[in-house]
């Protein structure tokens, strides 16, 4: 092969990535960041719906965000916190229990696991609604042990939602975790018990520091939905106790703001990518997409 | 040591127990012979719903929309996503971290965040929402995870096949189609499902950018206010019955040439 042809080849194939790529990333563009900039042109508008809009830049609909939509974004943190870190509870031993467990069921308890996934996200929260009803058995249960009240119930409160969030997001948590735990070469905690680390031991500095990968993408893929979750709080909750994602629907959809929606959907997405942020330092994002 | 294996089965089987009380009430009440409008009390074992699922018109045409718009996505997705992930595994270039964060931020994004803004999007161009902008929309939240899925199964993969293939005189496009992808098939096909089965799911974004369009999701929220009839239990009961049918049979298959290789 001559050199130039050899070149030319050479040149060919620097531009096959690009190519690949072009269709994708021109998508994600078009939909995704002009989407999102056009989010923020819209929360510096001013005006209505009869009058329309005008870009004004102005900051007033932020100014709201931080004071009359105070409650609802710190339902939102709150309540994704939550669910956070109750799923992390629930998700690490049955992670574990599968991981080192099940033996040769493995992969039997790992379909097990993510097939109540595939029931229709709506008719899973809907179902909640019948676990938890004021005549239910979760109600009469705790009414006997007195955990709840004669009068108490579940549904409407804050609760109801808490059960929504961690059910309905289980499986995000659970998976990632699964994944790192399964990685884990056994000859590392035969290592660590041959240097007379005890089970204990052997957990906290072998085990955990090596699950701390899908630790942090389960919290993550937890946290980022339940923060801008309206489903549970709408079908589960009261009209009280809202958070973010219901004032995002209900002014883009319902009594029509444009640049009040624009302006609390921006700051969820940047207060979510800030804390994404602090995340993706420690991890670096390759791991997390993998 | 016999202490710490009960304790596992105790958490196995609470847990699972946990994830099957809720799918257990949805199959149940596709079942429930009920009187009223809402299907949230047990009133007897019926099984006419079962015989007449598409009795509501709405329903079955929210339920081909959803195969539909299921199908196109995934499709375009998967397409686009497997040229990404191809371009990302096998090629070292310029701008390949920045290309991994536009993939990553769509993902770290809630449904309403990217569902309002393509909304904002489509106010400002004045489109009118209907099955146009929700196929726009799915394709948009499929591609991020069609990416992952098709990267982690190329990730493994014998770079030798293909540089024998080349050896062999195969020029490029002939190595990716008889080596390269019969390759990553599995992969591909894996994104494939669960593309369609976000975007079969999906309400929140949909519900954003659907207009009066309604998607089966989309139906079960307008209905739910209402209470939701049974017929949709009797669909989400079929759906979880062939997607769990197509995971077993997709998990033995390649359970199968797994072993064959061996």
């Amino acid at each position: 092969m001559s050199n130039q042809a050899a070149s030319a080849a050479e040149r060919r194939r620097r531009r096959v990535p690009y190519l690949l790529l072009a269709p994708g990333l021109i998508y994600l563009v078009i939909f995704y960041a002009v989407p999102m900039s056009q989010l923020v042109v819209t929360s510096l508008k001013e005006g209505s719906l009869e009058r329309g809009y005008e870009f004004t830049g102005n900051i007033e609909s932020y100014v709201d965000v931080f004071t009359t939509y105070l409650p609802q974004l710190r339902n939102s943190l709150l309540f994704a916190f939550s669910a956070t870190v109750m799923g992390l509870l629930i998700a690490f031993p049955l992670a574990y229990a599968i991981a080192f467990h099940t033996g040769r069921w493995k992969n039997m308890f790992l379909l097990l696991l993510l097939m109540p996934f595939l029931v229709p996200f709506l008719l899973r929260t809907l179902a909640w609604k019948v676990i938890l009803a004021d005549q239910g058995l979760v109600v009469g249960g705790l009414k006997t042990l007195r955990i709840l009240p004669e009068s108490g119930r579940l549904l409407e409160t804050g609760w109801a939602i808490l059960a929504g969030l961690i059910y309905n997001y289980l499986a995000f948590m659970t998976l990632p975790i699964y994944v790192s735990l399964d990685k884990i070469d056994p000859a590392l905690l035969e290592a660590a018990n041959d240097l007379y680390a005890n089970a204990r031991t052997a957990f906290r500095k072998v085990t955990l520091p090596l699950a701390m990968p899908g630790v942090i993408s389960g919290t993550l893929l937890t946290f980022i939905p339940a923060a801008g979750d309206y489903v549970n709080v709408e079908l589960l909750g009261n009209p009280q106790k809202t958070m973010m994602g219901n004032v995002i629907q209900s002014k883009f959809l319902v009594v029509i703001d444009y640049p009040a929606a624009a302006a609390i959907s921006f700051t969820l997405m940047a207060l979510i990518v800030a804390l994404v942020a602090i995340y993706v330092r420690r991890v670096g994002t390759e791991e997390l997409l993998v | 040591m016999n202490k710490a294996r009960w304790f596992y089965r105790i958490v196995l089987g609470v847990g699972l127990l946990y994830l099957y009380i809720p799918v257990a009430m949805v199959i149940a009440f596709s079942f429930n012979d009920l009187t009223g409008r809402k299907n949230v009390s047990w009133q007897g074992f019926t099984l006419r719903h079962w015989a007449d699922p598409f009795k509501i018109p709405n329903l079955a045409d929210s339920v081909v929309n959803s195969l539909t718009i299921g199908f196109l996505s995934a499709l375009v997705s998967t397409v686009l996503g497997t040229m990404i992930a191809l371009a990302l595994v096998r090629y070292r270039f310029k701008g390949r971290a920045s290309a991994n964060l536009a993939l990553f931020l769509p993902m770290a994004s809630p449904e309403v965040v990217m569902g309002s803004s393509l909304l904002a999007l489509f106010i400002v161009l004045g489109a009118s929402r209907g099955y146009g902008t929700v196929l726009i929309a799915h394709i948009l939240f499929n591609l991020s995870y069609a990416v992952v899925t098709v990267r982690a199964r190329i990730v493994g993969f014998d770079r030798h096949l293909e540089e024998a293939a080349m050896d062999l005189y195969a020029n490029e496009w002939q190595t990716f189609r008889r080596v390269t992808l019969p390759m990553i098939m599995p992969g591909v096909a894996a994104a494939f499902m669960l593309a369609f089965a976000l975007s079969f799911d999906d309400f929140v974004i949909t519900n954003f950018n659907s207009g009066s369009l309604q998607t089966f999701p989309v139906f079960v929220w307008g209905a739910a206010k209402r209470g939701v009839p049974p017929q949709v239990n009797v669909l989400g009961t079929m759906i979880f019955g062939v997607t769990v049918l197509a995971m077993v049979v997709y998990m033995v298959l390649s359970g199968r040439k797994i072993a064959a290789k061996k």
